[in-house]
C-alpha cells in the first residue's frame, strides 16, 4: 500500500505547492491592489490608529485626538470648532483634510522625518507611533475678538503682529463646525457637508486667505505709498479732488462717495485727500504715476506673489495690462484689482513696521510626541516695501484717517491707531464690500488687522460703519 | 505490504530527548509570541501571557512524559508540532482578545471573559483526552475488532446535529449539539471514528474492491456490485450538505473515503470513479441547493458581494494584503475587522500578521506533521494501521486545505475550522486524538520486533481469515 500513499502525498504536496502560490499571490503581487479596494478601511485605521497630534493655540489644544469606541481609534475633536475652523480646518473620513489638519499631516501623524529619533525610540517601546504637535502663531483672544465682532457678517478678518509676520488672528465668517465633518458616522458627514455646500453664504470658504475681493478705498495705501516713493508728492502735494473725474480717453465719470467736491474749491492736499477717501484725487494722482509705478508697489506689498502660510494662499493681484482709465480705477482699489484680507493686513503690517513686510505665518512651532521642540519658525523679511521715513509719513497719515477722516469707528482710547476704510464694488449689481485695514499702536505697532465685509451696503461710511469696530475689537484684544 | 520480516529489526534509538528539545523549542517560539503580542499592546506582560505558557509548557511537559511512557518509539516530531501550532493558535485568540478587551474599555463595557482561557480549558481537555487514548490504546489494531461500532457512532454523530432538541444551527450550518451548556461540533469526533471505520472495513473488503472486471482505456473499472460502498459514502455526504448545509465537512468525507479506498485497493479507477461522482455532487448540489450557489458565485467574484454574502472573504483578503511579505507583526494589525477572526478565518488573522512568511513557514508546519503521519502509514506493517495513519493524516491534510483554500479563494469558502489553530474545543480535542493515534501506531511501526514478537504473522492471519 506504499506506493498508493505516496502518490496521495505526491497530489498533496501539490496541494500544498497551491496554497502557497496563491497566498503569495494575495500578499506580494495583489496586496496594493487590495490595500487601494473601497471598502478596505486598514489605511484609513492605520492614521486613525494613531494618536494624532493636537494643534495648540498657546498652551491650549484646539484640535485634538480623542480615544472611541468604535473601530476608528481615535476621533479628531476640536474645542471651539467654528472659532478657529479656518486655522484648524477639518480631518474628515469622507472628505479628507483642510487647513493645518492638511498641511501638517505628516507632522500630526508622526510620520515627518523629525521624527526619525522618536519613531525609533517607539519602534522599541512597540508602541503605535503618537504624533507631533503644532502650536499656531494664533492669539486666542484676538481670535475670539475678531469671531465675535464678526456674528451676522460674511466676511473675514486677518490679524498679523507687523515685526514677525505671525498671524494673529484668521477669522471666517460664517463659519462651520469641524467637530460635525470629523466624526466617524459618514451619513452624517455627508449630510452636514452637502448643507454647507447648498448655504449661499459659503460657510466652507476660508475666506481670510481664499476669498478676493476688491480693496477699494484701502487700495488708496498703496497708491500713497508709491506717490511717496515717487519723490515726487509729500503729504502736503496739492492734488485735484473735483466730485466727478472724467475717465482719460472715456465717456465715463468717476465720483466721489458723497457726490461733493473734495477740500475747499476742489483742491485737496494728499494727507486730506487720504483723508476723506477722495476718490477723484486718487484717479488722478494713480494716472500721473502711472500703471506701472502702482504695479511695483502693490507687489513689494505682496500682490502677484503666492504665500503658503502653510495654507496656500489665494494670489492677490494687480492687473498686468491698464490703460490710463483703467489705471484711475486701479489706484482707488476698482477695475480687476483683487486682494485677500491677508494680503491688505500685510499692507498695514509692512507700513507699520517701518516699510518691511514679513513673510506671514501661522504655525509658531513642532513639537515631537514628548513635547520637545523640534522646529520653530524664524521670522523672515518679504522685502522691503517703503523706506523707513515714507513709511512714517504714510502712518502719520492713516493716524489722521482715525482721527479726523473717515476712519472714526476705529479710534482706541489712549492708543494711537493708524487706519484706512475702503468700500468697494464687486460688479455693477453686486452689493458693496466694506474694508478696514489698520494697525495699533502707530508708533511700533503689535497688530495690524484688516476687516473685510461682504455684502456691506453702498455708502462710504460702510467701511467705518461695518468694518472699523470689528477692527478695533480685534487691537484692543491684542493691546490689552 | 511487505511481507513478514525474517530477521528481527534492530533496536530503534527512541528520539525522546529530540521531542523534548524540540517541545522547548516550540514553547519558546510561542512565548516570544506572546510577548510580541504585549509588547505591541504597549502594557506589560499581562496574567494571561504568564496562565496560558505556564499551562501550555506543562501540559506539554505531561503529554511528552507519557509518551516516554507509554509510546516511547513514536515519532518524536509529532507531538513538538501539534504543539507549535496549538501555542500559535492561543496567541492569536490572545491577541484578538486584546482587541477585544480594549473596544470595550474604550465603550465603558464591562471586559469580555478572554477566549484564551476557555481554548486553554480545551486544551487540557484535550491533553487529558490525548493521555487516555495512550493508556487505553496500547495497540492500535484493538480498534479494528470495534470497526463497526465505531463507524455506526460516527454515522450516528454525524446526523445528531439534525435530532430535535440538542441539534443546533448556528451561522446557517446545522452541525452543532446543545447539551447543557455546551455546544460542541460531532463531525469532529465523526471524523476520526469515520477514518478507523474506513480503515477497518477497506482491510477486510479491500481485495474484493480491487478485483477488476472490465477494462476501459487501460483503466480496470470495478465490478458493480462493488459501487455500493463509494456510492453510499457519496449520498452521506451529499446528505450532510443538503440537510446540514455543511459543504466543508461533506467534500472532508467524501475525499477521505475516496482516498482510503484508492490506497486500500492500489486502483487509480476509484480515484476516478470518485472524482466522476464528486463532480456530478458538485454540479447537482450547485442547482439544488442555494447555500452552495451563494458560496460559488461570491468565490467567483467577491468585489460584487463585499458588503453582503462576500463581506467575509473580502475582509479576510484585506487582511492578507495588508500583511504583505512580512507582516504587520503581532498585535499591530486589524485582524479583528475579519468576522470570525479567531475560528474560521484565524489563518487571514495570521496572514494579517506574519505576513506571507509567516503564513507559509505556518503551512509548512502542517505538511511536516502531515508528512510525519504519512510517513507513519508507510513504515507501519500491518494493512489496518497503514491504513488508519495514512486516513487520520489525509483528514487533516484536507481540512488545512479546505480551509487555508477557503479564506484564501482558492476555492470557495466553506466553513471548516482551522486544525489545532482554530478556537473552539471539538475541533481542538479531535486533533488531538488524532495525534495520539498517530503517535501510538508510529511507536507501533519503529519499535523493534523483539518487543512484540510475531506481530505480524498475527495480522497476516487475521487479514487472511476473513
Amino acid at each position: 500500500m506504499n506506493r498508493p500513499i505516496r502518490r496521495i502525498a505526491f497530489v498533496l504536496g501539490l496541494l500544498l505547492v497551491a496554497l502557497v502560490i496563491n497566498v503569495t499571490v494575495i500578499q506580494v503581487f495583489l496586496a496594493r491592489d487590495y490595500r487601494d479596494r473601497a471598502g478596505n478601511q486598514r489605511i484609513l485605521l492605520q492614521e486613525y490608529d494613531r494618536e494624532r497630534g493636537p494643534i495648540l493655540v498657546g498652551p491650549d489644544p484646539v484640535a485634538r485626538s480623542k480615544e472611541t469606541g468604535d473601530t476608528l481609534t481615535y476621533q479628531r475633536m476640536y474645542s471651539n470648532g467654528p472659532l478657529y475652523a479656518s486655522v484648524t480646518g477639518f480631518y474628515s473620513l469622507v472628505y479628507g483634510a483642510t487647513g493645518l489638519e492638511r498641511t501638517e499631516n505628516s507632522i500630526l501623524t508622526g510620520k515627518s522625518s523629525l521624527f526619525v529619533v522618536d519613531r525609533v525610540q517607539q519602534l522599541f517601546a512597540g508602541r503605535q507611533p503618537r504624533g507631533g504637535a503644532v502650536t499656531t502663531t494664533i492669539n486666542a483672544r484676538a481670535q475670539a475678538a475678531a469671531f465675535n465682532a464678526m456674528k451676522g457678517k460674511r466676511g473675514a478678518v486677518v490679524a498679523i503682529e507687523p515685526s514677525t509676520g505671525r498671524i494673529l488672528a484668521s477669522v471666517q465668517s460664517p463659519s462651520f463646525d469641524p467637530n460635525l465633518l470629523s466624526s466617524h458616522d459618514p451619513a452624517a458627514i455627508r449630510d452636514y457637508y452637502n448643507a454647507l455646500t447648498a448655504d449661499p453664504n459659503k460657510p466652507l470658504l476660508n475666506r481670510p486667505i481664499v476669498a478676493l475681493n476688491p480693496p477699494g478705498s484701502t487700495f488708496k495705501l498703496v497708491t500713497t505709498a508709491a506717490a511717496l516713493e515717487s519723490g515726487q508728492y509729500t503729504p502736503d502735494s496739492v492734488l485735484p479732488g473735483p466730485a466727478t473725474y472724467l475717465l482719460p480717453n472715456s465717456t465715463k465719470e468717476l465720483h466721489n462717495w458723497n457726490g461733493k467736491a473734495c477740500g475747499t474749491k476742489g483742491q485737496v492736499t494728499l494727507r486730506q485727500a487720504l483723508a476723506l477717501s477722495c476718490n477723484t484725487a486718487f484717479a488722478w494722482l494713480g494716472v500721473q504715476l502711472g500703471d506701472a509705478a502702482l504695479r511695483d508697489q502693490a507687489r513689494k506689498m505682496g500682490f502677484d506673489s503666492a504665500f503658503q502660510i502653510p495654507l496656500r494662499v489665494a494670489t492677490s493681484h494687480f492687473p498686468d495690462i491698464l490703460d490710463p482709465a483703467q489705471t484711475a480705477l486701479a489706484a482707488i482699489g476698482q477695475y480687476d484689482v483683487r486682494a485677500t484680507a491677508l494680503e491688505m493686513a500685510m499692507v498695514g503690517a509692512a507700513i507699520g513696521n517701518g516699510g518691511v513686510l514679513m513673510n506671514p505665518y501661522l504655525v509658531q512651532e513642532v513639537r515631537g510626541p514628548g513635547l520637545a521642540v523640534l522646529q520653530t519658525t524664524d521670522p523672515s523679511t518679504f522685502g522691503t516695501a517703503l523706506t523707513t521715513a515714507n513709511a512714517a509719513t504714510l502712518t502719520d497719515m492713516m493716524v489722521n484717517v482715525v482721527d479726523k477722516g473717515t476712519g472714526t469707528n476705529g479710534r482706541i482710547g489712549g492708543v494711537k491707531v493708524a487706519g484706512k476704510t475702503g468700500t468697494a464694488q464687486t460688479g455693477n449689481d453686486n452689493p458693496a464690500v466694506a474694508w478696514f485695514v489698520s494697525f495699533a499702536p502707530a508708533l511700533r505697532p503689535k497688530v495690524a488687522v484688516a476687516v473685510v465685509v461682504e455684502d456691506a451696503g453702498a455708502a462710504e461710511v460702510s467701511g467705518n460703519g461695518l468694518a472699523a469696530p470689528v477692527a478695533r475689537a480685534v487691537m484692543q484684544a491684542v493691546l490689552n | 505490504m511487505s511481507g513478514p520480516v525474517a530477521s528481527p529489526s534492530p533496536p530503534q534509538p527512541t528520539r525522546r530527548l529530540w521531542e523534548l528539545l524540540l517541545l522547548v523549542f516550540a514553547w519558546l517560539i510561542g512565548l516570544l509570541g506572546f510577548l510580541q503580542v504585549q509588547w505591541a499592546n504597549g502594557e506589560g506582560a499581562s496574567a494571561q501571557l504568564w496562565v496560558t505558557v505556564t499551562v501550555v509548557g506543562v501540559l506539554a511537559l505531561v503529554s511528552h512524559g507519557v509518551v516516554q511512557w507509554k509510546a516511547r518509539y513514536a515519532d518524536p516530531i509529532i507531538l513538538p508540532l501539534a504543539t507549535l501550532l496549538t501555542m500559535l493558535g492561543l496567541i492569536m485568540i490572545h491577541r484578538l482578545d486584546v482587541a477585544a478587551a480594549h473596544k470595550a474599555e474604550i465603550n465603558g463595557n464591562p471586559l469580555p471573559s478572554p477566549d484564551v482561557y476557555a481554548q486553554l480549558t480545551w486544551f487540557t481537555v484535550a491533553v487529558i483526552l490525548f493521555i487516555s487514548v495512550l493508556f487505553v490504546v496500547r495497540d492500535h489494531r484493538t480498534l479494528q475488532r470495534y470497526t463497526y461500532t465505531l463507524g455506526l457512532l460516527g454515522l450516528v454523530l454525524l446526523v445528531l446535529p439534525l435530532a430535535p432538541f440538542v441539534g443546533t444551527t448556528i451561522n446557517g450550518a446545522t452541525l452543532w449539539l446543545r447539551v447543557g451548556g455546551f455546544s460542541f461540533q460531532p463531525a469532529e469526533a465523526a471524523k476520526i471514528l469515520l477514518t478507523i471505520f474506513f480503515a477497518g472495513y477497506l482491510v477486510e473488503k479491500r481485495d474484493s474492491l480491487a478485483l477488476v472486471r472490465t477494462n476501459v482505456m487501460g483503466v480496470g473499472l470495478p465490478r458493480g456490485k462493488d459501487l455500493g460502498p463509494i456510492l453510499i459514502a457519496w449520498g452521506v455526504s451529499l446528505a450532510i450538505l443538503v440537510l446540514e448545509n455543511d459543504l466543508g465537512t461533506s467534500m472532508l468525507f467524501f475525499g477521505l473515503f475516496v482516498c482510503m479506498l484508492y490506497i486500500a485497493t492500489q486502483r487509480r479507477s476509484w480515484l476516478i470513479l470518485g472524482g466522476l461522482l464528486f463532480l456530478v455532487g458538485a454540479v447537482l448540489s450547485y442547482v439544488l441547493v442555494s447555500h452552495v450557489r451563494i458560496r460559488v458565485t461570491v468565490w467567483l467574484d467577491p468585489w460584487t458581494y463585499s458588503d453582503t454574502s462576500g463581506f467575509q472573504i473580502v475582509q479576510s483578503l484585506f487582511g492578507l494584503a495588508n500583511g504583505g511579505m512580512l507582516g504587520s507583526g503581532l498585535g499591530r494589525g486589524f485582524p479583528n475587522l475579519v468576522p470570525f477572526a479567531n475560528t474560521d478565518f484565524i489563518i487571514s488573522a495570521l496572514g494579517e500578521e506574519l505576513g506571507v512568511t509567516g503564513l507559509v513557514a505556518l503551512l509548512l508546519v502542517y505538511a511536516l506533521l502531515i508528512e510525519r503521519g504519512l510517513r507513519t502509514a508507510v513504515s507501519v506493517k500491518d494493512a489496518f494501521g497503514q491504513l488508519l495513519a495514512a486516513g487520520l493524516s489525509i483528514v487533516l491534510a484536507l481540512q488545512v486545505f479546505v480551509i487555508v483554500g477557503g479564506v484564501t479563494r482558492l476555492i470557495p469558502l466553506t466553513g471548516l475550522t482551522t486544525p489545532f489553530l482554530s478556537y473552539g474545543g471539538s475541533s481542538l480535542v479531535a486533533n488531538w486524538v488524532i495525534v495520539a493515534l498517530l503517535l501510538r501506531i508510529s511507536d507501533r511501526a519503529r519499535r523493534p520486533d523483539i518487543a512484540t514478537p510475531a506481530a505480524d504473522d498475527a495480522l497476516t492471519q487475521v487479514v487472511r481469515r476473513l
